[in-house]
């Protein structure tokens, strides 16, 4: 762990070296979604609301799977980036040193450039929280972060089953971006939304459901009696870690170098 | 003439090269359209009063949208270009019997089109066989497929000269990140890459429609689904040309300019 911060602070050392492009960056990071969310408001504002959900519902859905994307983008960008380790057989330096794989791979690169668009969400979420009439509680907190937190346990999860694709395939994958992409898009409106088959989908394979709808739906109180549990539902997000880790291990097993 | 259409075959050949890029590509983009078409679904479900594209329009116009991406698309970026800049290489363009503007002109053409042929294609004809409601839908008539095809050539060859706009400003700037970030956040709002640009407020459809971007993706789109009558349709074009004008004259006087006083960078 200790050697985890020390990575995270020579990258950003290093990165801030270039300042007015990190800046640059960093601005941009904030712009994107910001762009993304100008469309929201204006399809809110011309529909509004999307089956019984309203704006300010939505954008918390929104600011809390845009918030979990870019804290998992901005450390677990060394998965992300992990096929330019295995083309140039850098990976090989990793396996002969006596810490964990997955520690260093995590720390082979940071994206701090991503606060933009963590600050972005932050913003988004102040703005619905404040316009939502909910009666926080503790537990709904709890939800709250729980949420976050699971959120960014997927999208993790799921650069750790593309990175280990690469050590069969060599090449990264552009597949990948149907799950992380593709899932922070559709995951930024709730669930029910959507077809059936791709709700099931999107909660029992991969569990984003557990994130942006169940524990919503408690904090929005609109859940029936005995809810307490849904609380409960974001942990799934860290359940699916594990079989991502397990994958992780058995992909190092049959590494094979590319030499040079 | 001749020296342009041969740069342009190279680049197309080098970017059919990469077939299984392209395969992920489609299979991202299916998914994307699905996603977007779900959303706009569930807003149409509960609607009062009568919306200003109608949702099979709307659906052409995103399967549209998804298999001509790289028509489209202004971040789709050539990092040779840039490199040369920075790093010094535009010693050897220089160097070279043929005007600048039009060589790399050729070169971004090419590099679209190739991956256009690869990637509209096999998205055009899945979309035409897809179960109700999610099929494409063919145009009304022959003559607004020819219509169609006219914009949107013409859109192709607009945005390239905006982009040209990209590389030349990296000249000023040494670096590309502003100069990208500006366009295409800005440029795709109001081409209509977020939000289609009917569904947009009225304010903010004026702005859009005095801007160049929404020729290229969201004219042409509207035109093949019959949204635009024809009569407009050819108006639309005439802008286009005017707009074309304006842009490669000002590329090119920016490009020279530029040129005047381009410092070569390192060795």
């Amino acid at each position: 762990m200790k050697l985890y911060f020390q990575y995270l602070v020579i990258l950003f050392k290093s990165q801030v070296q270039y300042r007015t492009s990190f800046w640059l960056l960093t601005l941009g990071q904030f712009f994107i979604p910001f762009s993304i969310f100008a469309g929201l408001y204006f399809l809110f504002e011309r529909f509004g609301q999307i089956k019984d959900w309203n704006f300010y519902e939505v954008a918390l859905c929104f600011a809390v799977i845009h918030m979990a994307f870019a804290i998992s983008e901005c450390f677990a960008r060394g998965f992300d980036a992990f096929s330019s380790l295995v083309v140039a057989g850098d990976f090989d330096r990793l396996l002969v040193r006596p810490r964990s794989t997955v520690v260093q791979v995590l720390g082979s690169k940071f994206e701090f450039t991503r606060f933009g668009r963590l600050v972005q969400s932050i913003i988004v979420l102040v703005f619905a929280v404040s316009n939502l009439p909910i009666e926080w509680t503790v537990l709904k907190g709890v939800a709250l972060f729980l949420m976050i937190a699971s959120g960014v346990f997927i999208f993790t999860g799921i650069y750790m089953l593309a990175a280990t694709l690469c050590f069969w395939t060599i090449q990264g994958l552009e597949v990948a971006n149907i799950f992380t992409d593709g899932g922070r898009e559709m995951a930024q409106y709730p669930l029910n939304i959507y077809h059936k088959w791709v709700s099931r989908f999107f909660t029992f394979v991969i569990p984003f459901g557990c994130v942006n709808y169940f524990p919503l739906l408690y904090i929005l109180g609109k859940t029936s009696a005995n809810s307490d549990l849904y609380v409960l539902t974001p942990l799934a997000g860290f359940i699916f870690i594990l079989p991502c880790l397990l994958v992780w291990q058995f992909g190092v097993r049959r590494y094979r170098s590319t030499g040079s | 003439m001749k020296m342009y259409i041969s740069v342009f075959k190279l680049r197309l050949y080098n970017g059919l090269q990469y077939r299984s890029a392209a395969l992920a590509g489609i299979a991202t983009q299916f998914f994307w359209g699905f996603i977007i078409i779900m959303v706009f679904e569930a807003f149409y479900s509960q609607l009062a009063n009568t919306p200003p594209i109608s949702l099979t329009q709307l659906i052409t116009y995103i399967w549209l949208q998804q298999s001509f991406l790289a028509f489209i698309m202004l971040w789709f970026r050539d990092n040779e270009l840039f490199q040369l800049i920075t790093t010094g290489n535009i010693a050897y363009e220089l160097c070279r019997p043929s005007e600048i503007y039009g060589f790399w002109y050729a070169k971004l053409l090419a590099q679209r089109l190739a991956s256009a042929m690869l990637r509209s294609l096999p998205i055009l004809i899945v979309a035409f066989f897809l179960p109700q409601p999610y099929r494409l839908s063919l145009p009304p008539d022959p003559s607004t497929l020819l219509l169609f095809s006219i914009t949107l050539i013409l859109g192709l060859f607009v945005l390239v000269s905006i982009s040209m706009l990209i590389y030349i400003s990296v000249f000023v700037t040494m670096s590309p990140v502003g100069s990208l970030l500006m366009f295409g956040v800005i440029g795709e709002f109001f081409a209509g890459m977020v939000i289609p640009i009917p569904l947009m407020p009225v304010w903010l459809q004026h702005i859009a429609n005095l801007l160049p971007f929404h020729l290229a993706a969201d004219f042409p789109f509207r035109v093949y689904s019959g949204h635009i009558p024809k009569e407009e349709a050819l108006t639309g074009i005439i802008t286009q040309f005017i707009w074309l004008a304006a842009l490669v004259g000002l590329g090119s006087f920016a490009m020279r300019r530029a040129l005047r006083r381009v410092v070569v960078q390192g060795g």
